[in-house]
């Protein structure tokens, strides 16, 4: 294999670069250089980092070739860096969660997921930016100020792990950590370009990732390929004893499923209800044509109706702000983070209040009261405890679907990369944003976006989304490596080679 | 400190005559477990602030709780104790509310699905016409955890009104708390107090037996709230009042009483009693208004999303159930039998807490009639003189064996055993250091104590004189002087024996 | 139309601990009314029957066994503190007047 010069370094996917590694082409000090310095020149003007974590990165890189040269048999991730969401823990780095109500803390503990890298070797480049506590869709609600979208930097790149989508899709890292709640990792990956996956619920441990709505939070890979989000996958999934709603069971095969993307004989279900009705033109003839592709593969493409979808972005909104508001309670003051207003006679009431008040944006305030009114008494039947049935009959659509199909699919979102403040205004324009992604976050199933390619009518990125039962991981990648092998033939590069030079 | 103004009362047998109570008594009893409830920090007593938190039990974000395996078996063995059903599937559930003792500012607790739910306790009541049993109804036992400990600085007395700041230790934030609570207890009339404190009593001595906690109410491993209202006969129950800080059984006995004499002092004025949560003082035996609260609480309870349900097998039940111990009530009575005593006697035991401590020192070989005599006369006197509890003496049932065994080898007199005792409660050592380090020994050889009978006889001459004439009495103020001129080591009925005999005086 | 009132933002806003300025008030009432009337469509759903999932994947009995490991280090707790003393965390003073 020829070796890569310092500009292609960053442009490789991980899996090249490990190889590259392992056989002793090139390490993984000079990968985490380059990575650092493509930051440095670009960081400016997308703003993908909140913190930049120079000197331990290099070396912990330093630290891996040396055990390598020793004759270490190091995993098939060890010396890659990787852009972690600013809403895991990790001891002594800054975690803020995009709020000033963290800003500065440190952290005393390492979260699950970054247990797991560091135990594969793989090199931590600093943390993403997000909205705020995972709140949005388009890391506008980040107190540090947005990320930009490297396709068109007056765009949004997605929420809420704008920054970990941006910095793959601008090469400043060939890996990155998301979480989805909603669809904060898929719906960046698509209007990036990038692929990214939430794993079936309790697939990957939540401990250490600062929760949202814990029954539907999930941290999952991103990356530019759909093999690099196998790899990542691999690394970070299966049981943990310290996460009580973590799965006990053999993380499915998702490396094998990637380099297999074979879909012969496999039956897909495109959702009726997620058809595309009401979405960007563009986006629905990539769509359709990336439907076409799978046909041609082999596969068997049928509608599939799931009725009580329509009820999905409902019930998530009023489970999520319910948990939210309780989740975000223990931010007051009185432990870690920011505290405001205490003066001489200030009450430890006034102080909660004077620092919630500080510390939280908008859209956080908005949902804690919107989750606090759902849960107050009088009202837990009508709106919490019908969201949670409605939840159930979700869930209900999704198992008969699969009895018919192997997969489900869907465009990922209604339209492309919109343009920054155009929807700040409108909370519940904004919120529409998931209304393909919400309904794997209730039902707890998985489910991947991959790129298939640029809308004709904005030249912007389209993702198609790959639904799966619980536990049937390994077919989102199978099907995921399948369409994607088939337009990176096509196109002979993957997309993210089209992305306008920053 | 208590208000100012004297509240009013109605002395307890008229209250009685005009009203009926009800009660209703909460209690929680803190885990002897090694370990919180959701985490592994240690639970030990006593530790250094903030010593023994981790992420979880300091609710840092990202942590996430995991439940003790015997916390839930240690609820399902109370429960099973107590004759409740044990569900086949619960959850948790959060308690939404701001404290500054609580890290996530959310408790997690059980809300609409306890793990035990309808039993019962039967408790017996000491009356003049004799003993009367009350079953008392329990609604749930269900599992929480305990909050971290404020303490006041500033102000006065270090209780929250007043106060500059507070400082938050969390040690104790996240050991497992069991809460139960009683179905309302109605029908007891003048006996509340007694039922009251009789079923405390009884629920600690089973939490005992079971070894599931320490249940010290003077450590607060097991606290009690009461509940309190009254109604004249015949019409629906009145408000209730709810009285924290009852920190032992007496107290919460006197807690009953003072609510009912205040209630009934309140409706007979024709006004109404408030709903709220009061302080009782142990003081004064009243109860004060606690904080009032501006705005009813919302818990906002929801199932915690965080931990999975918990559905205990049949299995693992029945396994539970064969593990109960003998029930307090049915021990009692076994040993009553073993050890030929009256239900009086018994009652005296367990009135004076003794009963444990008793039956530790007949296991240790002593007599049933000495052990007894011991505790309930000697030691708790010393006890209530320095105002401790009865087991926490420094005297042990193998200090009292080892006495009662030099007693019956003559080496010690009753008289010379007090000053033994005294010694080993004063920390001087064991008994043989005692004894020695204090020359305690009895003075038995005849040659020593006819010579002090001599010199005694010597010294009152007169009384010599009664003796022989007949007054064996006077043979009293001899043994006196000997036992005085022998330090109180001769040995008194020996020296009685020896001077009779000198004498040719026959008993 | 649902309409959250100014009342009850504030109750909410009290109940949650967040000072709200006047503006925000009326802000978010208005904002709060719409989305609880997007929201609510969820009561359209006929679901008496039908039983409420709290916990997507069924798990049930995850426990873990009584054992004590040590804490975290007092250093790192007490350098995150706002307020420390004594070894504790230092809060304002309880049961003010509002």
């Amino acid at each position: 294999m020829a070796p890569v010069m310092d500009s292609d370094l960053v442009r490789q996917s991980a899996a090249t670069l490990a190889a590259a590694m392992q056989a002793g082409e090139v390490t993984s000090v000079q990968v985490t250089e380059a990575c650092l310095a493509r930051i440095d020149t670009v960081d400016d003007k997308v703003h993908a980092f909140l913190h930049i974590d120079r000197e331990a990165a290099l070396a912990t890189a330093a630290d891996i070739d040396r055990r390598r040269a020793a004759g270490a048999d190091l995993g098939p991730l060890a010396g890659v860096p990787l852009a972690l969401k600013d809403v895991f823990t990790m001891r002594g780095v800054p975690t803020t969660c995009g709020s000033r109500i963290l800003e500065g803390w440190l952290p005393p503990y390492d979260s699950t997921v970054v247990e797991r890298l560091r135990k594969a070797d793989v090199v931590i480049l600093g943390k993403t930016n997000m909205d705020e506590f995972a709140m949005g869709s388009s890391t506008e609600h980040s107190a540090y100020g947005p990320t930009r979208n490297p396709w068109d930097l007056d765009r949004i790149p997605g929420g809420s792990g704008g920054g970990s989508s941006a910095s793959l899709a601008a090469f400043e890292a060939p890996l990155a950590m998301g979480t989805d709640t909603g669809g904060s990792i898929r719906q960046p990956a698509a209007v990036t370009g990038t692929v990214g996956v939430k794993p079936t619920y309790g697939g990957v441990s939540r401990y250490g990732l600062v929760a949202l709505a814990s029954s539907l939070d999930q941290a999952g890979p991103c990356a530019r390929t759909v093999l690099d989000a196998a790899l990542l996958h691999q690394a970070i999934a299966g049981h943990d004893p310290r996460d009580s709603t973590s799965i006990d069971a053999p993380v499915p095969d998702v490396v094998a499923a990637a380099r297999a993307g074979d879909v012969r004989g496999m039956r897909i279900g495109l959702v009726r209800e997620l058809g595309g009705e009401g979405y960007q033109q563009g986006v629905r003839q990539r769509f359709d044509e990336a439907v076409s592709v799978l046909t041609d593969l082999g596969a068997e493409v049928v509608e599939v109706s799931c009725p009580h979808f329509e009820y999905a972005l409902g019930a998530y909104y009023l489970i999520l702000p319910a948990e939210a508001s309780s989740n975000l309670a223990r931010f007051d003051g009185m432990r870690y983070g920011l505290r405001a207003g205490d003066h001489e006679d200030a009450s430890v009431e006034e102080v909660m209040s004077r620092t919630r008040e500080a510390g939280f944006g908008a859209e956080v305030k908005r949902r804690i009261m919107l989750g606090t009114y759902s849960l107050s008494s009088g009202y837990y039947d009508a709106y919490y405890g019908q969201a949670q049935k409605v939840r159930t009959l979700i869930a209900r659509d999704f198992t008969a679907a699969f009895e018919q199909v192997d997969v489900l699919i869907s465009p990922t979102t209604p339209t492309t990369a919109f343009k920054l403040g155009e929807k700040l205004d409108d909370p519940l324009a904004m919120y529409l944003n998931d209304i393909a992604t919400i309904p794997v976050n209730l039902a707890g199933n998985c489910a991947m976006s991959v790129p298939v390619g640029l809308s004709p009518d904005d030249g912007l990125p389209v993702g198609l989304q790959i639904m799966a039962p619980a536990l049937g991981d390994d077919r989102l990648y199978r099907v995921g490596s399948a369409l994607e092998s088939a337009l990176v033939d096509r196109w002979g590069h993957i997309l993210s080679e089209e992305v306008p030079s920053l | 400190m208590s208000g100012s103004q004297t509240i009013s009362r109605i002395p307890f047998e008229q209250a009685l005559d005009a009203f009926e109570p009800v009660l209703g008594l909460e209690t929680h009893v803190e885990l002897g477990t090694a370990s919180k409830m959701f985490c592994g920090c240690p639970t030990e007593f006593g530790g250094a602030p903030n010593t023994q938190v981790c992420p979880v039990c300091l609710g840092l974000p990202g942590s996430l709780p995991v439940v003790n395996a015997m916390a839930v078996e240690s609820t399902i063995r109370m429960g099973l104790a107590l004759h409740c059903d044990i569900a086949s599937w619960c959850r948790f559930a959060r308690k939404n509310y701001f404290y500054p003792d609580m890290p996530k500012d959310y408790q997690i607790s059980q809300y609409d699905e306890p793990l035990c739910f309808d039993g019962y306790l039967d408790v017996v009541v000491a009356t003049d016409d004799g003993p009367r049993e009350f079953r008392v109804e329990i609604e749930r036992v269900h599992m929480e955890e305990d909050t971290g400990k404020l303490t006041h600085t500033g102000g006065d007395t270090g209780r929250i009104h007043g106060a500059d700041y507070s400082l938050v230790d969390y040690n104790r934030a996240g050991i497992p708390l069991i809460e139960i609570v009683t179905k309302p207890i109605v029908g007891a009339g003048a006996l509340a107090p007694m039922v009251a404190r009789a079923y405390v009593t009884e629920l600690r001595d089973l939490m005992r037996s079971l070894g599931v906690s320490d249940v010290r109410m003077d450590q607060g491993s097991l606290r009690c709230d009461v509940n309190v209202s009254l109604a004249p006969a015949g019409e629906p129950w009145g408000t209730r009042s709810e009285t924290k800080n009852v920190n032992s059984l007496r107290s919460v006995e006197r807690a009953v009483r003072f609510e009912i004499e205040r209630q009934a002092a309140v409706l007979s004025g024709g006004e109404r009693v408030v709903q709220e949560t009061r302080h009782f003082h142990e003081d004064t035996g009243e109860t004060t208004p606690g904080r009032s609260k501006e705005h009813a609480e919302d818990y906002r309870y929801f199932p915690e999303p965080d931990l999975v349900p918990v559905a205990p097998s049949e299995a693992w039940i029945e396994e539970l159930r064969a593990t109960l111990p003998e029930v307090p009530s049915a021990r009692r009575a076994r040993l009553r039998d073993e050890w030929g005593i009256s239900d009086l006697e018994m009652q005296t035991l367990v009135n004076a807490e003794a009963l444990e401590l008793v039956a530790a020192t007949i296991n240790a070989g002593v007599d049933q009639g000495a052990a007894r005599k011991w505790w309930t006369g000697e030691f708790t006197r010393i006890a209530n003189e320095q105002g401790v509890a009865l087991e926490d003496l420094a005297v042990t049932p193998a200090h009292i064996a080892r006495v009662e065994a030099l007693i019956a080898d003559g080496s010690l007199t009753d008289k010379l055993a007090r000053s033994v005792f005294e010694g080993v409660l004063a920390g001087e050592g064991d008994v043989d250091e005692v004894i020695s380090a204090r020359g305690l020994v009895v003075v038995g050889d005849d040659s020593t104590l006819m010579a002090a009978i001599e010199q005694a006889l010597a010294d009152q001459p007169d009384v010599a004189e009664k003796i022989r004439g007949g007054k064996v009495q006077a043979a009293g103020a001899i043994v006196g002087a000997v036992m005085k001129a022998t330090k109180g080591q001769a040995d008194a009925a020996k020296v009685r024996t020896l001077l009779l005999a000198h004498l040719g005086v026959e008993e | 139309m649902a309409a959250i009132t100014r009342a009850e933002v504030e109750h909410l806003a009290r109940l949650a601990r967040l000072e709200l300025t006047e503006g925000e008030i009326d802000h978010y009432a208005e904002q709060l009314s719409a989305i609880v009337d997007a929201v609510t469509r969820v009561s359209e759903v006929a679901a008496e029957d039908i039983p409420p999932t709290s916990h997507p994947i069924p798990v049930t009995n995850t426990f873990r066994p009584d054992v004590a490991r040590p804490g975290v280090d007092r250093e790192e707790i007490a350098a995150a503190a706002p307020a420390w003393e004594d070894d504790r965390f230092r809060v304002p003073r309880i049961l003010g007047e509002s």
